[in-house]
């Protein structure tokens, strides 16, 4: 709905200013009668696993010389758990950081990792508002996907 | 799970298939279990998750035969993903879809070549969930071809075919003078043995825990790659309850699973075809149709899991007809090239036999991971194979230094010749094996027959023994090498295991129309066999360097006893043969080893 303006889903040749991917699509079609809040569900799963991550990348972060086969690997996680919910600009930096990695360049890995927790927070923090106004909605409005 | 598994509600006969296909989903990702979950349910599958690894494996050793398929992501902090494929592709016979974000063509490959029947990218859609269900019905289709008998077959299978390999195995170990004695014995032994395996296998199947599994790869680690045989591997494992059949079954899935991960141009390759040939090794002779068809069972619980059961399928049908085939005698056998183009369908002319063997050998060789390279090296065995084609006569005259030039891979060899004249002597079950063998080789020129002759009662006299033990590839093997006394020797028994399931599958296949053919056959063939010579000159001369490889190799993985006496260099063992061409009595231990290396 146009109400939940600032954040999009976006299809593949978008602008690349979607914060969500057809992933999200996804999962609001498999919401159904079984599951009312599946979506919600998921996003919850997603933000509590990923705050694990993220508290791991930044202690791997702390420590001199750089494991960078270390942060690749959770870098790897992040980018999996993150296609879950379509968190497209999250995705987005978790591949660059990875690069980064490939290339041993820390400075850009941090760098990258400062990028990705914005994203995230972003993120979060308008899904969140979603949430509370599909709520408001009532189940009906929430069916309705915002473009 | 026994209900399920009795009324097959999961099984493809089932009208409502594929609804409540039972599903394991793996993946540390709680997010995408819990979607995953979602999107199964939505596919009317049955869906058990789980975030670890460890606890997958238990569920699946608990809950037999209570899946039908495993989906597991590639990357999990208590066990790789591809681990858990290996497990679950040695203890358990289900197929396995990998899945991660990761495209990467190498990991792709990777969980392929660990035997993955997929590889889905994150994030999975709907679409591909809902079709997963092909591999179920792919490998279920498979199974049912393979054998009749529908439940269990797969077990009998690999038992079956790890007790051949595994006494193959064992007389490796053993004195090779002794072989013909030896052989005898298990032959009986093995036939009282045959029909009670099959019946028990069911029962005995060990499930192969993880340390269970750790204890053996320790235990082969110990031992030694290239030596270890299941009795040494059992004695080491010290596990009370475990036979030493649990053993050869599981060391052979384990060698499976080890060929699968072997780079596809990596000379390891051939372990399949040592496996092969052993099986034949111990068959006796009344067994034939018996035995043919087990290689072929062989293979195709091997292709099962790689997805390719197609060729098994002909093959096996064509075992069946084999004990016709003996009856029928030597003429039966005479043509060779017909066979080949029925299993191939699509090459008529003798001249492209070349080609449809190596289409064979590219199916067969499939399994592995890489398809293209793999279809290369396969090829290369099958040339050689024909290659013997070649008259001998120019070779044999000429010094062995001539033949280095060209590379052993010149290899003259009148086998078929020899085979013919052998079974005419001999009237007996071994003799129609020899003629087999001579079958895929072409039918080459008869005028042959006369020079070879005298090579031709040695040969025969050291084969016949052995010979009607093994099975038709490695009858002919042997048979080969006492008339090659050149190059040839080792270049045939190098050959990996392809070319072996190749061979074993023209004969097979070939028999019913051999029977057809015969008269024809021979007339024709000799004309096209000349071209087909020249053809493999030129082949072989390109192919030499593999074939080294593949002979060096092979040998690594048997045992040293083996070998000790015998120089493990391809060109010290052809002096090694030549030496002894002209002193019968010599023959028979080259012989052996022979059989052995093939």
């Amino acid at each position: 709905m146009s109400k939940l303006d600032g954040w999009f889903v976006q299809s593949g040749s978008g602008s690349g200013s979607g914060y969500l991917d057809d992933q999200f699509i996804q999962l609001e079609e498999l919401q159904d009668d079984a599951n009312p809040n599946f979506v919600e569900e998921v996003v919850t799963l997603f933000f509590g696993d990923s705050t694990r991550l993220i508290f791991n990348i930044e202690q791997a972060l702390d420590k001199k010389p750089l494991d960078f086969n270390k942060l690749d690997t959770f870098m790897h996680q992040f980018k999996g758990s993150s296609s879950s919910i379509g968190a497209k600009k999250v995705k987005n930096e978790c591949t660059q950081f990875r690069e980064y990695c490939r290339q041993g360049n820390g400075e850009g890995c941090i760098r990258t990792f400062q990028q990705l927790k914005k994203e995230y927070a972003t993120l979060r923090k308008k899904l969140e508002n979603y949430f509370q106004l599909a709520r408001q909605a009532g189940p009906t409005e929430t069916a309705c996907r915002p473009k | 799970m026994d209900r399920s598994l009795e009324n097959g509600f999961a099984s493809p006969r089932t009208e409502s298939f594929p609804a409540g296909l039972r599903v394991l989903v793996v993946d540390d990702d709680p997010t995408w279990l819990k979607i995953l979950e979602k999107m199964l349910k939505r596919c009317s599958y049955e869906v058990t998750t789980c975030c670890l690894a460890r606890d997958a494996l238990d569920l699946l050793r608990e809950r037999k035969d209570g899946f039908d398929i495993v989906i597991s992501d590639v990357n999990m902090p208590d066990m790789d993903g591809f681990k858990l494929l290996e497990h679950v592709g040695l203890e358990m016979d289900l197929p396995v879809i990998m899945m991660s974000v990761d495209g990467e063509t190498s990991r792709v490959m990777k969980g392929v070549q660990h035997g993955a029947c997929d590889y889905l990218l994150k994030p999975v859609r709907m679409k591909e969930l809902k079709n997963i269900w092909q591999h179920v019905f792919r490998k279920k289709i498979h199974e049912v071809k393979d054998i009749e008998s529908y439940e269990g077959n797969e077990d009998i299978l690999l038992r079956n075919g790890s007790d051949r390999f595994d006494d193959g195995h064992f007389l490796f170990g053993g004195d090779l003078s002794s072989g013909k004695k030896r052989k005898e014995t298990e032959n009986k032994e093995h036939d009282d043995q045959e029909y009670s395996d099959l019946s028990s296998v069911k029962k005995a199947r060990v499930v192969w825990s993880v340390d269970l599994h750790q204890k053996f790869v320790n235990a082969v680690n110990q031992i030694g790659f290239d030596k270890v045989g299941p009795k040494k591997i059992l004695d080491l494992m010290n596990v009370p309850w475990l036979t030493r059949e649990n053993v050869a079954s599981h060391l052979q899935k384990y060698r499976l699973y080890l060929s699968r991960l072997q780079k596809p141009n990596d000379p390891k390759t051939s372990f399949c075809g040592i496996k092969q040939q052993d099986f034949g090794q111990k068959d006796p002779p009344a067994s034939f149709a018996h035995q043919s068809s087990i290689p072929v069972h062989q293979n195709s619980a091997a292709s099962c899991s790689f997805g390719y059961s197609s060729n098994n399928l002909l093959v096996q049908d064509a075992g069946s007809e084999i004990h016709e085939g003996d009856l029928k005698g030597i003429i039966s056998f005479l043509p060779v090239k017909e066979p080949r183009n029925a299993l191939n369908g699509d090459l008529p002319s003798p001249q492209k036999g070349n080609g449809s063997q190596i289409s064979l050998t590219h199916s067969f060789g499939s399994p592995e991971p890489d398809v293209s390279n793999i279809s290369f090296e396969a090829t290369i065995p099958q040339k050689h194979a024909w290659s013997r084609e070649v008259p001998i006569m120019q070779l044999k005259q000429q010094p062995k230094q001539e033949h280095k030039p060209y590379g052993y891979t010149l290899l003259p060899l009148p086998s078929q010749q020899h085979n013919i004249q052998a079974e005419s002597l001999h009237p007996g079950p071994s003799i129609n094996l020899g003629t087999s063998i001579t079958e895929r080789d072409k039918t080459s020129p008869f005028e042959i027959k006369p020079l070879c002759t005298e090579y031709r009662s040695n040969s025969i006299k050291n084969v016949s023994p052995t010979a009607h033990i093994i099975d038709p590839l490695q009858a002919e093997k042997k048979i080969v090498i006492p008339q090659d006394f050149g190059a040839m020797s080792t270049i045939n028994t190098e050959l990996p295991s392809m070319k072996h399931h190749g061979f074993t599958q023209h004969c097979t296949s070939t028999w019913e129309s051999d029977q057809r053919n015969l008269i024809p056959g021979i007339g024709s063939t000799l004309f096209a066999s000349q071209e087909e010579l020249q053809l493999n000159f030129l082949q072989d001369y390109a192919f030499v360097e593999d074939v080294e490889l593949n002979n060096i190799e092979f040998l690594n993985y048997q045992d040293p006893e083996l070998f000790a006496d015998v120089p493990t260099h391809l060109y010290d063992r052809l002096k090694f043969n030549n030496d002894y061409l002209c002193e019968s009595t010599l023959e028979y231990p080259i012989m052996d080893q022979g059989l052995f290396i093939a």
